[in-house]
């Protein structure tokens, strides 16, 4: 049984003036248990829309979501047990503290205080956050911090999948390795399968087991990364991930990360 | 530690409580504010109430029992401040997560919109009644109220009851930013204002006009303040205020399962339309 299958997935999106936007277009993927799944794409492409379908924020108008075999549209409860999220922006209480957070988030999927504390106390230790920075309210920490403290939040849960939406984007480059080191750490000693939308191509080549690229709400392709740049080889010369990601859209690395329509 | 390994049921209390301690957390922290609010409640408690000491000097008042007068607008001014805060922590549920960042977060947890809901009910009980307390306490001191017969334990009957049809009402405003993430927050003041004008706060209804009278009718408000003034004014028992309190149980029970249905659909609406989506 897959840990999550999409089949035929559709969503379309009114905006104003009666203009139509079709975010997803029969989107059809799978992720294996325990592995990693990377979607490259431009702002715009759908990937946010993706994630958000598949953890119940949005409703598809057509197709089909399964998480471990439960229909995530008729079982969102039973799906959201299961699942995890981290997206682009630090989606915290910015006046509480990080512990405070991470205790809520904790309740939120039913884990005690008693039981997350120590829990949280080896996964900051983990992640090399130090314990006393815990204590100051999210709005002091730089983005690089906020985004590990959302890393920890989601593996508090003990997720089976995990989403990851951009999870470096707009960081540093020193966080930005240490984020992408902790998304390894998890990935080698968890079970988790992991979906991770991103426009980093190095981040996708090196954490994910497959790639694919996503492009006006549909994967173009998807595939171990060395068959995706395979796929786009000309005159017998393998591209780059760069390049194949310029052959498969038409965007180049700079124009896919910069400030497009979010909504999609 | 995997909660599935627990029932479901303790699932669900641990999250209530985590709704509470959240909500308290954010009290800690926006410290600075409660005490501006709370100042300000205050404050315009015993402005309220000087109306009532100042009638017979402002002329055509003669022959007004001042004291009473200035006990029924306070009674008015703290039990407004009581359920106002109750409807207005239900109906900033939504606008106060989207506006936080947190609104997806949240509403991709496993826990149910009940558990968030009443989470946030049982809150704005506790909080509203600490914080009319304060203000109640300030007034006493301020004033020589006329409590002798106050019947406490009945206005704290009337109150309770109230409690409950104010949370499914504030349950119900709570759709508004779901439906219009833009403007829905400010469809909510608008109830809350309508509600502070045909309740009968710091008037009785019957002096309103009878097409505002029927308005009233509906509001919850209106009940506990007819019966806790009846009861704290006039020492009047449970068993007489029946009339008061038997809208409030028929309005409990039709307001908290038509909140809780009208917030279903309006979140079934805003996953449908891609509106659950963070504003701040």
């Amino acid at each position: 049984m897959k840990a999550l299958e999409l089949r035929g997935v559709e969503k379309s999106f009114k905006k104003r003036r009666g203009e139509v936007v079709r975010a997803l277009d029969s989107i059809s993927l799978s992720v294996g248990k325990g592995e990693v799944v990377g979607i490259l794409g431009p702002n715009g492409s759908g990937k946010s829309t993706l994630v958000r379908v598949i953890s119940t924020l949005v409703v598809p108008d057509r197709g089909e979501v399964e998480v471990f075999g439960i229909d995530a549209t008729r079982h969102p409860k039973r799906v959201q047990r299961s699942m995890n999220r981290v997206s682009v922006e630090a989606s915290f209480f910015k006046k509480l503290s990080a512990m405070e957070n991470l205790l809520y988030g904790a309740k939120l999927y039913g884990v005690t205080s008693a039981e997350a504390r120590p829990r949280i106390k080896e996964i900051l230790d983990n992640i090399g956050f130090a314990r006393k920075r815990a204590t100051e309210p999210m709005e002091h920490l730089s983005r690089g911090m906020q985004q590990k403290i959302a890393l920890a939040r989601a593996l508090l849960t003990s997720p089976v999948v995990m989403l990851l939406d951009e999870p470096t984007t707009g960081l540093d480059p020193r966080s930005k390795k240490d984020v992408q080191e902790f998304i390894r750490k998890i990935r080698e000693a968890h079970d988790s399968s992991i979906l991770l939308c991103t426009h980093d191509m190095g981040e996708a080549e090196e954490l994910c087991d497959r790639v694919g690229i996503m492009m006006d709400g549909k994967i173009l392709a998807l595939e171990e990364s060395e068959e995706l740049k395979r796929r786009y080889a000309t005159n017998g010369r393998v591209p780059t991930m760069e390049e194949t990601f310029m052959a498969a859209t038409g965007y180049s690395v700079e124009e896919a990360s910069a400030e497009g329509d979010q909504d999609a | 530690m995997h909660n599935m390994l627990k029932p479901r049921w303790l699932v669900e209390v641990i999250a209530v409580w985590g709704y509470v301690q959240r909500n308290y957390f954010l009290t800690k922290r926006y410290f600075m504010w409660e005490l501006v609010w709370l100042t300000f409640t205050t404050v315009n408690a015993m402005s309220i109430t000087f109306i009532g000491a100042g009638v017979e000097l402002v002329g055509g008042g003669e022959g007004t029992d001042t004291e009473r007068l200035m006990t029924f607008l306070l009674i008015g001014a703290l039990i407004w401040s009581y359920l106002s805060m109750i409807f207005d922590v239900l109906s900033e549920t939504v606008q106060w997560e989207r506006w936080e960042g947190t609104i997806e977060y949240t509403f991709m947890s496993p826990t149910s919109r009940v558990t968030h809901l009443l989470g946030m009910g049982v809150y704005a009980v506790v909080y509203g009644i600490a914080r009319t307390a304060v203000v109640l306490g300030v007034a006493m001191l301020a004033f020589d109220l006329d409590l002798s017969e106050a019947n406490y334990w009945a206005a704290m009957v009337i109150l309770a009851v109230c409690s409950i049809s104010l949370v499914g009402f504030g349950v119900v405003a709570a759709v508004m930013p779901l439906l219009s993430p833009e403007k829905g927050q400010q469809v909510t003041y608008i109830v809350s204002a309508l509600l502070l004008l045909v309740s009968g706060v710091y008037y009785p209804v019957k002096v309103l006009p009878d097409w505002m009278q029927v308005i009233a009718q509906y509001s919850p408000v209106t009940y506990a303040l007819e019966g806790s003034r009846a009861a704290l004014q006039d020492g009047v028992g449970l068993s007489q205020l029946w009339s008061s309190i038997w809208p409030l149980l028929v309005m409990g029970v039709v307001f908290v399962p038509m909140g809780l249905f009208v917030f279903y659909l309006g979140e079934s609406y805003a996953k449908r339309t891609g509106k659950l989506k963070r504003s701040g």
